[in-house]
């Protein structure tokens, strides 16, 4: 089923489609997001909103991208299934479609044992919920969507337009069931795909072939999760904590040889879009500037993705 | 079996001001087991909390007893003697015990002893680990023996989550990722077909979220 999402338009209309991200404040000051917006503008097709992103309390997804909706942007609502049971969720999917926002992206969630890998205090002591996982939101969702009816049965009057997206970390651990576990969340009812970061490509173009022969790439669009390097020990982090991310032994080196890191780490994102894009059924790229969103417009320029389709304009 | 795990002695102590009578229960059932609440535990306990009275000047008498269950009405009976004569019960039996002796001696205050963890076994020397939560419908058969509601840090029907690392879970590395080890076990089983078909929402009434559980059976029932 159709939405009127632009994300939606634009990767059916073959073009490459770029999103960002926005992570909301961990306050109520809608400044804060508006000043994000500002700088992120017309550089992507949409923006993901994170979801309470590392179990830190952040202002809540749904209003922070009610907010983008007015300052003209179009957001990817994020959603965890962490802090709601299906009866929160499907109010706040239903919510969120009645402010207009048109993608979800469905995703289990940090455990809140995270808060913020230690940086933060977070809420170690909070209950979690999962009622349902990911792969179960995937299909609640859909089913509100195109059968207008919810988890229990009732009817939904007005079903909520939404393009839905789910997570995908190719190379996640045990690496042989990752793409069995992209195959449950395109049969559960997602139609696009981000991928948790992408360094080491050749990996990832191991699995796409996969991928391309079990068909999933012609189910879904597949867009290719990148984060901005900014440092090589951000790197070497990454590479040891991050469940997933193989970062490649010589662009650590490279980006510790680099005698100005912003621009190196602006160079290798530019450099790793070009070459999924290469990847046959990468449909995208979804860029994190961590704390750095200013750079992404950038990046967007010199990989030469700009300018973006007007919304409207696709087809 | 029911695992648990001894409380601070001070925690225990600070509950025990301005009594003069106190009596330490064991049990000898799934708390001996698992070194928390068994005879020898309740010794050992007995003896910490007269030190840890006298230090603060509470010259209070410390009695023990062992029940070989304490959530058995006849087992209780066996000690009830004993804990009509004290003021107050350090029970180191888990919650059910508890539960069951504060209902029998109601108004004595039953205080516990011990914090009762989860439904597990004895891995090793030592080591105790959860395997089941009790949720009411068991599933197992199709994750070759292994819940992923006990055993997987968010409960995910459908994991992996994004989150494991070599076989370990993001929230602790020293925690298995449950769904690394189904996946595994049903690969030596030939049976990784079970894992691809998307498991529904769960049905969680029949656990702790529908309410205070009970099991009748009608014709055994007086």
């Amino acid at each position: 089923m159709n939405s009127s999402s632009n994300l939606q338009r634009v990767l059916e209309s073959g073009e490459f489609a770029v999103t960002g991200e926005v992570g909301p404040p961990m306050g109520s000051e809608a400044e804060a997001v508006k000043a994000k917006a500002k700088i992120l503008q017309g550089c992507c097709d949409a923006y993901n909103v994170t979801d309470n992103q590392t179990a830190v309390v952040r202002m809540s997804s749904i209003a922070a991208s009610a907010i983008l909706l007015s300052e003209g942007l179009e957001p990817v609502m994020q959603m965890v299934c962490r802090d709601r049971n299906r009866i929160a969720i499907q109010s706040d999917i239903l919510g969120a479609a009645a402010l207009g926002i048109k993608n979800c992206l469905c995703l289990s969630g940090d455990h809140q044992s995270f808060g913020a890998a230690g940086k933060l205090h977070g809420h170690p002591g909070a209950k979690n919920v999962y009622d349902i996982d990911s792969i179960q939101l995937l299909s609640v969702l859909r089913d509100l969507r195109d059968e207008g009816k919810q988890q229990g049965g009732d009817a939904v009057s007005g079903p909520p337009e939404m393009f839905i997206g789910a997570a995908w970390t190719p190379l996640g651990d045990p690496v042989d069931f990752r793409v069995i576990r992209l195959g449950k969340k395109v049969a559960a009812g997602a139609q696009f795909i981000q991928t948790q970061s992408i360094f080491d490509v050749n990996g990832f173009a191991k699995q796409m072939k996969i991928v391309r022969q079990e068909g999933l790439h012609e189910k879904a669009f597949i867009m290719a999760g990148i984060i901005v390097p900014k440092s090589a020990g951000m790197l070497k982090y990454m590479n040891k904590n991050v469940a997933g991310v193989k970062v490649p032994e010589e662009l650590i080196k490279r980006m510790e040889q680099a005698s100005d890191r912003k621009e190196e780490g602006l160079k290798v994102t530019v450099e790793l879009i070009e070459q999924v894009r290469q990847i046959e059924g990468v449909r995208g790229v979804h860029i994190q500037a961590i704390e750095a969103e200013g750079l992404i417009p950038e990046i967007v320029k010199r990989a030469n993705l700009l300018p973006r389709p007007a919304a409207g304009d696709v087809n | 079996m029911i695992v648990a795990k001894a409380k601070d002695i001070n925690e225990i102590a600070d509950k025990l001001a301005g009594y003069g009578k106190i009596l330490v229960a064991g049990c000898a059932t799934c708390v001996a087991e698992c070194m928390a609440g068994g005879e020898k535990e309740t010794a050992i306990t007995a003896s910490a909390l007269r030190m840890a009275l006298k230090l603060r000047g509470n010259q209070a008498e410390v009695n023990e007893i062992t029940a070989e269950r304490q959530c058995e009405w006849e087992l209780i009976e066996e000690i009830a003697t004993q804990v009509n004569e004290a003021e107050i019960v350090v029970s180191l039996a888990c919650g059910v015990g508890v539960a069951c002796m504060s209902e029998r001696f109601e108004p004595k205050p039953i205080i516990p002893g011990v914090n009762t963890v989860f439904l597990g076994h004895r891995e090793k020397a030592g080591l105790w680990m959860e395997r089941c939560a009790a949720c009411g419908d068991c599933t197992v058969d199709r994750t070759g023996g292994i819940c992923p509601v006990a055993r997987c840090a968010k409960s995910l029907q459908n994991g992996p989550c994004g989150g494991s690392n070599d076989g370990k879970c993001e929230i602790d590395p020293d925690v298995d990722c449950a769904w690394h080890l189904i996946i595994e076990r049903l690969k030596a089983m030939g049976k990784l077909e079970n894992l691809k078909e998307n498991t529904p929402p769960k049905n969680w009434a029949t656990s702790r979220d529908g309410g205070p559980r009970k099991v009748v059976i009608e014709d055994v029932e007086e």
